[in-house]
This record gives C-alpha cells, sequence and structure tokens, in this order.
C-alpha cells in the first residue's frame, strides 16, 4: 500500500481581476468619468457634464427601476411603463401650474412644497393607475410573453391618446420654480441647480428602496421572488400580492420620473414616456433584468454617455448608447448584474 | 397546380375562400375596376402592405418573436431605391441596385441585432428592435446631408414608369395606357411573387420548425433544432423582405421620408394588421391589410361624422375626433389580442 501522496492545502491568493470582477459594474461608472475627463478638454466643462449625466442617469433610474423589478418578480414585461412617464409628467405640471404662486415666488421653502405636492399628486396617480393597469391590463396576459408586448403596446396606445384627449395635442411647456432656476458656479464650472435637485432626489429613491429591500421583510420577499418565485410561493407568501404592490410603487416611480424629466426638459409631450422608454429599456438590458443595482449603475453610464458623447459629437449621441448595449452584452449576456436564475 | 401555387396552403374555409378571391381579383383590376387616382393608391398601398404584413407575420405568428425594427427594415429598403436613383440617375438598374442593397442590408442588421438578442432571450428582441429602430429613425433625421432629413427626398423613377409614358396608343379598357399603368403591375406582380414566396417559405420544413419553436423552444431546442440558427434566419428572411417592400413603397410613391416609412405609428398599424387579420397565418395578412388600409382610408371621415353628431356633449366629441382615431384601434387591439388571438382568419377557420 502506497502511502497517501503529499497533501498541502493552500488558499491561493485570488488574483486582482478575480477580485475586481464583482465590482467590474461600478468600476466602469468611474472609468467612463475619467475617460470622459481625457476627452474632454476643459475640466469645468466636465464638471458640468458629468452633473448633468448623473442627473439624466438619476431620472432614467428612478423611471427603470420598476419595470426591472416588475420584470424580476413575475416574468411581466411591461411596454407600456412609458404611459406611466407621460401621465406623471402631465399631473405633476398641471399641479405646478395651479400652484402658479407658489413656484414662481423666489423662495425655496415654498418652491420645494409645490414640487412635492406636484410630486406626490402625480406619483399618486399613476399609482392609482398601475393598480388598474395590473388590473385590467396585464393580468389576464401572465405568463404569456407575446401577448403581455402587445397588449402593454396597445395600452400604452391608448393612454397616450387620453392623454392628448384630456390635456389637448400641443405640447405644454413648463418653467421651473424660481428657486431652482439657474446655475451654481462650482470650480468654474456651471451646475445647474434643477440638475443637483434631481441627483439628490435620484440619490434618496436609490438609498431608500435599496434600504427597503435589503433590511425588510417584504424586501426580503421580493429578492427571494426574483431570484426563485416557485420557491417562494411554495413557503406560503403570496407573491401575487407582492407583485401587484411592487407593480403600484414601480408606475409610482415612473410617475415621479415623469415629472423630473418634464421639469429637466422643460416640456411635456403624450410621447414623451415612449420616447424615454428607449433609454429605459437600454438601461435595464444592460443592468441585468431583475437587478435594481444593475439598473442604477446602467443609468449612470447610459447619463454620462450621453452627455458626454453629445458634448463631443452631438449627431453620435443616441447610437453611442446602442454601442454601450452592445459592448455590455458582448461583455456578459445577461447584463452586467444577472439576478433572475429560475426562469 | 393551384394548390402547388399557394404551398398546399389553403384557405380551408369557404368564406375565406370567397374573401381572398375577391381581395385578389379586386387587387389584379384594380386600375380597371376602380378607375381614380385615389383609389389605384389605395390598392397599391393594400398590395405593398400585404407583403409588408405577411413578413412580420412570419417573424411573430410563425417564430413567436416580436420586432419593432420592421418599419426600419422597410425604410432601409425605400431608402436604398430613393438613394441609388438619386446617384446613380433615373433607371432600372438603380431600381434593382437600390433595393437589393437594402435588403442585403436589412438582413444584415437583423442578423446582428438577432444574435445579439435572441441568443440570450427572445424578449431582448423586442426591447433592442425599440432602441435600435428609434435610433436610426432619429439618424435619418439628423443626417439631412444624405437622406434629406425631416423632408425626406424625392426622386425620379424610370421614364417607362411615368405618366407620361405611352406603351401603346389609345386607351386600353377605358383606361389610359401610360407608365402608371405599368408601375401598377410591377407593384402589383412583385407583390404577388413575394407573397408566393413566403407563403413557400412558411410551408417548408423551415416553417414547421419555427412553428415548433413558438410552441415551445425548449423542447423544439431538447429534439435537436438550433433554435438561435432558425430565429435568426426568419429575422433577416423577413427583414429582406419587409426592406423589398419598403423599395416598393419608394417607387410607388416616388418619395421617401421618415414619416411615410420609418414612423412608429407605421410599426403600430403593422402590428394592429398583423393582429386583426389573424396571426400565425399568411392569409391574416392579406384581410389584415386590405381592412386596415381601407378603413384607414375612407373610415376616419365616419369617425369625423360621428364626432360632430354629438358635438353638443362633454368630452365625447374629443374622443370620436378623428385625429383620435388611434385610440380606438389600440382599444381595438387590446381587446383583440384578449378575445381574438387568431384574429379573422383563425375565425372563419374554426378555431
Amino acid at each position: 500500500m502506497s502511502a497517501a501522496p503529499e497533501h498541502a492545502p493552500t488558499m491561493a491568493k485570488m488574483s486582482l481581476t478575480e477580485r475586481l470582477a464583482p465590482h467590474a459594474p461600478i468600476l466602469l461608472v468611474i472609468a467612463l468619468i475619467l475617460a470622459g475627463l481625457v476627452a474632454i478638454p476643459a475640466t469645468s466643462s466636465w464638471l458640468t457634464l458629468t452633473v448633468s449625466g448623473l442627473a439624466m442617469g438619476m431620472m432614467i433610474f428612478i423611471m427603470a427601476s420598476g419595470l426591472t423589478l416588475v420584470f424580476g418578480l413575475m416574468d411581466v414585461i411591461n411596454f407600456g411603463h412609458g404611459a406611466f412617464v407621460s401621465v406623471g409628467a402631465f399631473v405633476g405640471v398641471s399641479f405646478l401650474l395651479l400652484l402658479e404662486h407658489m413656484t414662481g415666488a423666489p423662495n425655496l421653502l415654498w418652491n420645494l412644497t409645490a414640487l412635492m405636492v406636484a410630486i406626490v399628486g402625480a406619483m399618486t396617480a399613476t399609482g392609482v393607475m398601475g393598480w388598474a393597469f395590473e388590473r385590467v391590463i396585464v393580468k389576464p396576459v401572465y405568463g404569456h410573453h407575446l401577448k403581455q408586448i402587445l397588449v402593454t403596446m396597445g395600452g400604452l396606445i391608448v393612454v397616450e391618446q387620453l392623454i392628448i384627449v384630456l390635456w389637448g395635442p400641443e405640447e405644454i411647456y413648463i418653467t421651473r420654480p424660481e428657486a431652482l432656476k439657474g446655475a451654481i458656479t462650482f470650480a468654474g464650472a456651471a451646475l445647474e441647480k434643477y440638475r443637483l435637485v434631481a441627483v439628490g432626489i435620484g440619490l434618496v429613491v436609490f438609498l431608500a428602496m435599496r434600504w427597503t429591500l435589503r433590511r425588510t421583510k417584504i424586501g426580503l420577499i421580493v429578492r427571494a421572488g426574483v431570484e426563485n418565485s416557485e420557491m417562494v410561493q411554495a413557503l406560503g407568501y403570496n407573491l401575487r400580492m407582492v407583485f401587484i404592490g411592487v407593480f403600484v410603487a414601480g408606475s409610482a416611480l415612473a410617475g415621479l420620473g415623469g415629472v423630473l424629466w418634464g421639469l429637466y426638459q422643460e416640456v411635456i409631450t403624450a410621447h414623451m414616456g415612449n420616447q424615454t422608454m428607449i433609454l429605459v429599456f437600454i438601461v435595464v438590458i444592460i443592468g441585468g433584468l431583475g437587478s435594481v443595482e444593475g439598473c442604477f449603475i446602467g443609468a449612470l453610464l447610459v447619463g454620462l454617455m450621453q452627455n458626454y458623447v453629445a458634448f463631443l459629437e452631438p449627431k453620435a449621441a443616441l447610437i453611442s448608447n446602442i454601442a454601450l448595449m452592445v459592448a455590455i452584452l458582448m461583455w456578459r449576456p445577461m447584463g452586467m448584474i444577472p439576478v433572475v436564475k429560475a426562469k | 397546380m393551384l394548390k402547388t401555387l399557394v404551398s398546399g396552403d389553403t384557405p380551408r374555409s369557404p368564406i375565406l375562400l370567397a374573401i381572398l378571391i375577391v381581395i385578389l381579383i379586386c387587387l389584379a383590376f384594380a386600375p380597371f375596376l376602380f378607375p381614380g387616382v385615389r383609389s389605384v393608391d389605395t390598392a397599391a398601398r393594400i398590395c405593398i402592405f400585404i407583403v409588408l404584413v405577411a413578413s412580420y407575420g412570419l417573424l411573430l405568428g410563425y417564430g413567436g418573436i416580436v420586432s419593432f425594427a420592421h418599419t426600419m427594415f422597410f425604410g432601409l429598403g425605400a431608402y436604398g431605391v430613393a438613394l441609388a436613383s438619386t446617384h446613380m440617375g433615373r433607371g432600372f438598374d438603380a431600381l434593382l441596385v437600390g433595393s437589393v442593397a437594402g435588403a442585403g442590408l436589412a438582413a444584415l442588421l437583423a442578423l446582428v441585432i438577432g444574435l445579439f438578442s435572441l441568443r440570450v432571450r427572445a424578449i431582448f428582441f423586442a426591447m433592442i428592435t425599440l432602441a435600435v429602430a428609434s435610433a436610426v429613425a432619429v439618424l435619418v433625421s439628423q443626417l439631412s446631408t444624405l437622406t434629406g432629413g425631416e423632408d425626406g427626398l424625392s426622386f425620379k423613377i424610370p421614364r417607362a414608369l411615368g405618366p407620361a409614358f405611352k406603351f401603346m396608343d389609345g386607351e386600353l379598357f377605358g383606361v389610359k395606357a401610360n407608365g402608371k399603368l405599368l408601375k401598377y403591375y410591377l407593384v402589383f406582380i412583385s407583390c404577388f411573387v413575394l407573397f408566393l414566396l413566403m407563403l413557400r417559405v412558411v410551408n417548408s420544413p423551415f416553417g414547421r420548425v419555427l412553428q415548433a419553436i413558438r410552441e415551445n423552444d425548449f423542447r423544439a431546442e431538447a429534439i435537436g433544432y438550433r433554435v438561435v440558427h432558425y430565429r435568426v434566419a426568419a429575422t433577416c428572411l423577413s427583414a429582406a423582405i419587409a426592406a423589398l417592400a419598403g423599395a416598393l413603397y419608394a417607387v410607388w410613391l416616388r418619395y421617401v421620408g421618415p414619416d411615410t416609412t420609418l414612423s412608429m405609428e407605421i410599426m403600430i398599424d403593422i402590428l394592429l394588421m398583423v393582429v386583426i387579420g389573424g396571426m400565425g397565418t399568411m392569409y391574416g395578412a392579406v384581410i389584415g391589410a386590405t381592412l386596415f388600409v381601407l378603413a384607414q382610408n375612407y373610415l376616419q371621415n365616419v369617425l369625423s361624422l360621428a364626432g360632430e353628431s354629438v358635438s353638443s356633449l362633454p368630452l365625447l366629441p374629443d374622443l370620436l375626433n378623428a385625429d383620435r382615431w388611434l385610440l380606438w384601434l389600440g382599444v381595438l387591439f387590446i381587446l383583440s389580442v384578449y378575445f381574438f388571438p387568431t384574429g379573422i382568419v383563425g375565425r372563419l377557420r374554426g378555431k
């Protein structure tokens, strides 16, 4: 009987690339910002663009987060998500126009109160609408992707047309609240106040969402449901109820995104939701369907990319995001942070 | 003989057969049966949309793949012909080069998009095509030096297809025997051939495999078919045919522009035509496109009459405004997906 071979277990130190791999997506954002710094000649314009890229990314994230969770949880793909963005914008702007005496006054507190009222109004409206949309449009076609895409697209058309019926076919121009107009100068760069507010709101939403998903029981159920919905149902949780909740929350967030986006563009149209959906879909795909973190990072990438490229070569802006999507899908075909496994 | 012509895919319903024959006769003799610029124009539009919708039906009805880039492929063919005719001068060679180049480019683009998205999840395809198609539409309106931007391009087609050209003296059954008549028949015959070609494709073993994949892709893969290959091939084929339909449309209109070929509205029209006509059968495209184009041309008047008759009531006139007909189409679309998933043809066939 021969002796057992010499056996000395060692734990090899993971190489740097192996240790970096899990953090690759967030490093990509930093790399993009640094690449922007190199490519853009003046540091001050780089700073301006970075802030506006972040603001845009945050707004896209707010709109996209609901979509990605809804898909992850119930395998429902909602092509009508843009309708909530449009409705949110129209309701929000209607509130702002009603509260003109508050938004017109050069008083930050009053302005923010008016903005909050508009946001709460828009989110309530889109939340209720999301509930109705789920009941009427999405529920009959659970588990059938083809019909989901067709029916939600039909829902989008109907809602867009109803907006035109209620608010008229013309685009509505709006002015931002008085105290949020203009820019502040920081290190030689002009930073629009409104964009800073948008970054703030986006960060708050992201952190609140992350906290809910990571620290609360409902968040645990949602995350587990995204990973393996059958298992969660087998354990006795009514995932359908959770799903409706997520759908309503996602719709309300889309409405919030709509208000912010409308004030960012300073003009709203019934088709704005569908137009933003292009970027939202890119973000959801590159982030990985079902992943909130992936969605956040994807949105930042898209927002920054759009702003840098629009500055350097205006015509290539939209194409650059498609190129970004292609590159990321070549690198990780399921998106940067794939989470949906058991489907 | 006839059965071979339709590749063994007979209508299988007397009513459907009758409707199809009526449509065929009306389209084949449209310039003689319905003289008049507007009705011939409607007939040509119906021909072209039948091909376009059938090519989309190949993808959606047989492949089970939702694409939002079908107008992009349609537009590629149209712009191919327009650009070739602008730069090579008028002539049939320009039309040929333009349509072949457009179809080739469309197939290539479909291949790239398909390889990227279909290998992961079929629903990625819907989202990616939506993004790419919008980007292309924006690009076309921005590159105004090449594409004419929002204004589009007007171009000259061969003299033999223009109203000034007479191929015989006098009149043919009371219709001027000019190039316009030849142009209609160029469109009609090309569309007819393309349609029969697609009928051949969907009834071939290839079409069967596509149907199998639509019903259960996992199982088709397990049996040994490379699902991705089949899906990508169907996408490329459908894109190329859509581009050819676009080329015909450009020849017919002698004009291309973003609104006539690339807009999201046309994409929605195509979706409606497929669903209303019936998914999963080529004849659905014929019925859907015919009904829809006729409705589009003539029903809007009815809607505006209805709007006027209720003008004293609140909100209703706005809802019945002729510009809001998309609203009613949307409602119709949702209802038909729920209650009528096989469309008119499916109902007639008693499925």
